[in-house]
């Protein structure tokens, strides 16, 4: 048991080596609820799934919120207690996957496949509006010589015109 | 008694459509118009029998037939009736009797319908029908059964439908209980809603299917479905609000939408769904995008499935998702045979799906109603790689993430831009043609107005660039939006001589998809009004109070009460509830009520938020936690959301111009068929 | 969307197959998802998928802090999921310990927590008020509770015998040192 506690203690101490910015660890101020929440806010316990930290109300996500009101007063950033619950618990805890390696698709994959269409679709305009179909058109819509359509669109739209 | 009538019923509703399928097909291929009218007898029956077995459950749920496993599950002795009522769709096993009776609703009305003129599709559309309800009643037939009831067989309760050997009948004293989360008047009609939207695209897909086999690849289809696929879109639409409203009031995280993965498995159909009811206008104005209309129609209905069955299967994991069930390969399956036939009868009739006309102009409707498009598309890609991207990771690195609102948000928002961007230029452009100039004249008033406003907002408002972006763009749709009402009433009101009022009751009741088209892009502007808000704006703060201590958000200041804590035996809740009095400048403005519901039966917690709403911001404040002396004190969330009433404004807005729009008048088949366009059609803009 | 592109034209087949290949990939994805939702990889009857047990500190079994699961084959396997943030487990907590205090010296029965989800603070606390000797390992980042079962509720208790299998799952806490007690009797 004794063992037990030189591992936190020693966690906390080899926290408190990086510290760039102790924020409470002078000012002995003890975090407030807001603190904490923003720090919560950004990060899913995983028996809450797909709720953030600051609004989970179960037990197992108070005690994380207590573990992080704990290491704010110990003088760790945010960028440290956060990277404490990834190491600690997986990337999961993150509220989106890590910028690296095989996670990157989740970034790269939904803008390629939209320029893709965006490309696609331009291309396809660019054939469709081309004067070339000049014949084609005239072939292909006897109607042409009724401008008249049933449609009350067309028909209010000219209206409109004649009004000017 | 009940239980076997009404399992019996579904057993022969289930054969009913069956025959129905076979029917049809034999009366199809046969061209047998007596064996067609018999399947279309059978699947009209299908609704009245269902009905008769969902009685019978709803009435085993309000007596407290707790032998029976389902309402054991869902309703316990304390709940009042109506809840009882509403538990019918609480549960696994319920709610999918309820999708099936929905479907075999519409069904039913759709086989009532005059057919004269479109008898060649009737037999195919009774048989997307008949194989849909067939898929849900085989669920409940013969996996998740509502009426299983509790046997003790050798001193153990086991769940069966008929009595094992040597069985008695068990009956639980009292039942578990529906979660309190859905014990909320808005979660009485939020999943009905969502449920009546998904089922009701069963009715676009079936004729677009019906369309294809038959080779009557004509815009028939689309104008005998006009009014379903507008209606389905009311339904989703509302269900996706109320659902957003019911987080807001009883979730208590001060939000609306979470992304999470069951609300983006009603979303995705949303978009597509909303993609085709623009897109169906350039096929029906131009004979363009025929193609792209089936693909929509198809997407839309296999994301229906698909995200009902992603949610209910526990492949994803959600907070909405059920437990874990037999059904997931058997949904798995339908939803496999719905995409390959679909997409084999597209491939199939894809060379008569040929566009008539040419595209003229990069600027005209149409073009802009495909980029209208091509951004619904975008934001599907990117909520459905969201949902599907856990799975892909533990498959290929056997780790676990989580995809929460940063990445959406980020992801959605400049797509969203876009789309109102577009809702600013395209009511201003013309079918067939228009140019940078046209477009430029009918704009630059409203541009500049909108402009204006944001520099005016910039000075006394905010300064945060995405709020201005946003803003410029909901002025300047509101702007383009009037001006086009006002501009049409007006010609209207010089050529009829009537008064500019009566002008534009009649101008809009002429033209009701356009105008009501108008109002719904005018509501979705309120709507974005509040998301902006809640989104950039919110606030948040959280604190302990002593009795009469005070803590300050944003101007307001709320001052702790009192706090009182008592059971409600009768309810099966315990009760407690903070008075805070809130002040804003100094001046009293009333008190709030914040609350924690607990309710024994399911052991769980409901957090219901105080809020005082006004059109310029809501105060929303969160009971956290209390001390067991009450004096002593209390821990409070206050968050303070502004603007966010403009989303519920919006909603009914929204509502009534989908309503407007979408209201029966005469049959829109009747209308006759679009006749080829000239090519220099007249543009609004001049 | 490319319809004037190819006009009067099916679809050709180099499209075809793509369409084919995308929707097969699809579905096989999903498949596995659900595959892995339905059948974790623990099942009744069935060898269990070996992992790696590292001890919390001051926690050991016959004297070593890092192990298989595998390296206890030949005994029977009690593996107990708790967290201290969980009350049920509260309540079997001293029933595990006793029956750890009965069976530790006959060397033939393991008892093994391991702590889902949980932080360190919270975990000392749970093991120090109940006096809890067996040893426990804590399974952060729940790579032990997915192999036993994917939507995990605490606790959950497997009963593994002799030559790997799972022979038993209890969900929920235990009711007695008795419960324990007749389900290990009954897999010798």
């Amino acid at each position: 048991m004794k063992k037990f506690l030189y591992v936190i203690a020693f966690l906390f101490l080899a926290g408190s080596v990086f510290i760039t910015s102790p924020a409470f660890a002078q000012g002995g101020t003890p975090p407030t609820d807001d603190e904490v929440n923003a720090i919560a806010r950004k990060l899913y316990c995983p028996v809450c799934e797909s709720t953030p930290l600051d609004v989970c109300p179960t037990e197992a996500c108070y005690e994380w919120r207590e573990l992080i009101r704990t290491m704010l007063a110990e003088g760790n950033t945010e960028d440290q207690i956060t990277q404490y619950f990834v190491d600690q618990y997986g990337a999961r805890v993150l509220s989106e996957p890590p910028k690296e390696g095989f996670f990157w698709l989740i970034y790269a994959l939904p803008p390629a496949v939209i320029l893709m269409g965006a490309v696609i679709l331009f291309r396809s305009l660019k054939e469709w509006t081309k004067p070339k179909a000049a014949a084609l058109v005239i072939g292909s819509e006897p109607a042409a010589a009724s401008p008249k359509t049933d449609d009350y669109l067309s028909r209010f739209e000219e209206e409109l015109k004649k009004q000017k | 008694m009940f239980a076997e009538f009404g399992y019996g019923i579904l057993v022969v509703s289930f054969i009913v459509a069956f025959y129905s399928l076979i029917a049809a097909v034999y009366g199809a291929l046969r061209k047998s118009a007596a064996m067609v009218e018999s399947s279309r007898r059978g699947m009209f029956l299908v609704f009245p029998l269902l009905s008769l077995s969902a009685a019978a459950l709803v009435y085993l749920l309000i007596t407290n037939h707790f032998e029976v496993a389902f309402v054991y599950e869902v309703t316990s002795r304390s709940m009042p009736t109506y809840l009882k009522v509403t538990a019918w769709w609480g549960g696994q096993a319920g709610s999918l009797l309820f999708w099936a009776w929905l479907l075999a609703a519409f069904t039913s009305a759709v086989t009532l319908r005059k057919w004269e003129r479109d008898i060649e599709f009737l037999p195919w559309v009774i048989v997307v029908n008949a194989v849909t309800i067939i898929f849900f009643l085989g669920m409940v037939v013969f996996y998740e059964n509502p009426f299983t009831r509790f046997w003790l067989v050798a001193g153990n309760v086991e769940p069966h439908m008929f009595a094992p050997l040597a069985a008695t009948l068990f009956t639980p004293q009292d039942g578990n209980g529906l979660n309190p989360l859905l014990r909320h008047p808005g979660m009485v009609i939020h999943p009905p809603m969502l449920y009546l939207g998904f089922v009701s695209y069963v009715i676009p897909y079936a004729f677009a299917m019906a369309a294809l086999i038959t080779g009557r690849t004509d815009d028939r289809w689309i104008r005998l479905t006009r009014r379903w696929s507008l209606w389905a879109w009311l339904f989703l639409s509302f269900g996706l609000v109320l659902g957003g409203r019911w987080a807001y009031d009883v979730l208590g995280w001060g939000g609306y939408w979470g992304w999470d993965p069951v609300e983006i498995a009603a979303f995705m159909p949303w978009l597509t769904g909303t993609a085709f009811l623009h897109s169906v206008m350039i096929q029906e104005k131009r004979g363009l995008f025929k193609h792209w209309n089936m693909i929509l129609v198809i997407l839309t209905y296999a994301l229906v499935v698909f995200g009902t069955f992603l949610t209910r299967s526990g492949v994803l994991s959600s907070v909405h998702a059920f437990a874990n069930s037999p059904i997931g390969p058997f949904f798995m399956g339908y939803t496999a045979l719905t995409l390959f036939v679909s997409i084999a009868l597209l491939i199939w009739r894809w060379p008569l799906l040929h566009g008539e006309t040419e595209m003229k102009s990069m600027l005209s409707r149409e073009a802009l109603f495909l980029l209208n498009n091509l951004l619904f598309m975008s934001v599907l890609i990117v909520s459905f790689w969201g949902v599907i991207f856990p799975l892909v990771s533990e498959l290929f690195t056997g780790q676990k993430v989580t995809v929460g609102p940063p990445f959406y948000e980020r992801a959605t928002a400049p797509l969203f831009a876009g789309l109102m961007l577009l809702m600013g230029i395209a009511p201003l452009s013309a079918w067939g043609h228009s140019t940078i100039k046209t477009l430029g004249r009918a704009m630059w008033k409203s541009a500049l107005a909108a402009a204006i406003l944001t520099v005016v907002l910039f000075f006394t408002y905010t300064q945060n660039y995405i709020a201005l972006i946003g803003f410029f763009l909901i002025a300047l749709v509101l702007f383009v939006t009037f001006q086009e009402f006002g501009r049409a009433a007006r010609a209207r009101q010089r050529a009829q001589g009537e008064n500019f009022f009566t002008a534009l009751a009649r101008l809009m009741g002429r033209n009701r998809r356009r105008y009501g088209g108008y109002i719904i892009h005018i509501s979705m502007m309120l709507m974005a009004i509040g998301i902006l808000g809640i989104e950039i704006f919110q606030k948040e703060t959280q604190g302990s109070l002593a009795q009469g201590e005070q803590m300050e958000l944003a101007g307001y200041t709320i001052e702790y009460r009192e706090l009182a804590s008592w059971p409600d035996e009768g309810k099966g809740v315990n009760f407690t509830r903070a008075v805070v009095d809130v002040y804003e400048d100094g001046i009293y403005l009333g008190e709030l009520t914040p609350r924690i519901d607990y309710y024994f039966d399911s052991q769980q917690n409901m957090t219901i938020p105080g809020n005082r709403s006004t059109l310029k911001d809501d105060l929303y404040v969160l009971l956290v936690d209390w001390q067991p002396v009450s004096s002593m004190g209390a821990t409070f969330k206050v968050f303070v959301n502004p603007l966010v009433n403009w989303l519920w404004i919006g909603s009914l807005l929204f509502l009534a111009g989908i309503i407007f729009t979408a209201w029966p008048d005469h049959d829109p088949a009747e209308e006759p068929l679009r006749a080829p366009q000239s090519t220099n059609q007249p543009s609004a803009a001049d | 969307m490319t319809e004037e592109l190819t006009k009067k034209r099916g679809v050709s087949v180099p499209v075809q197959i793509a369409i084919w290949v995308f929707l097969a990939g699809l579905l096989a994805l999903v498949g596995f998802g659900l595959n892995h939702a339905q059948n974790p990889m623990a099942q009744i009857g069935k060898s269990v998928p070996d992992f790696d047990l590292e001890y919390y500190p001051g926690y050991e079994y016959n004297g070593i802090e890092k192990m298989k699961l595998s390296d206890l084959r030949g005994k029977i396997v009690v593996i107990n999921i708790w967290a201290s943030w969980c009350k049920p487990c509260e309540q079997e907590a001293p029933d595990l310990e006793q029956a750890w205090q009965i069976y530790k010296d006959g060397g033939d029965v393991v008892i093994l927590g391991v702590d889902y989800v949980d932080t360190p603070k919270g975990a000392e606390g749970y093991l120090t008020k109940f006096d809890i000797t067996f040893p426990n390992a804590p399974d952060l980042k729940s790579n032990i509770s997915s192999i036993l079962n994917r939507q995990m509720g605490v606790p959950e208790t497997y009963f593994i015998d002799r030559t790997g299998i799972l022979r038993h799952v209890k969900v929920g806490p235990f009711a007695s040192v008795g419960e324990i007690q007749s389900i290990i009797s009954s897999m010798e």
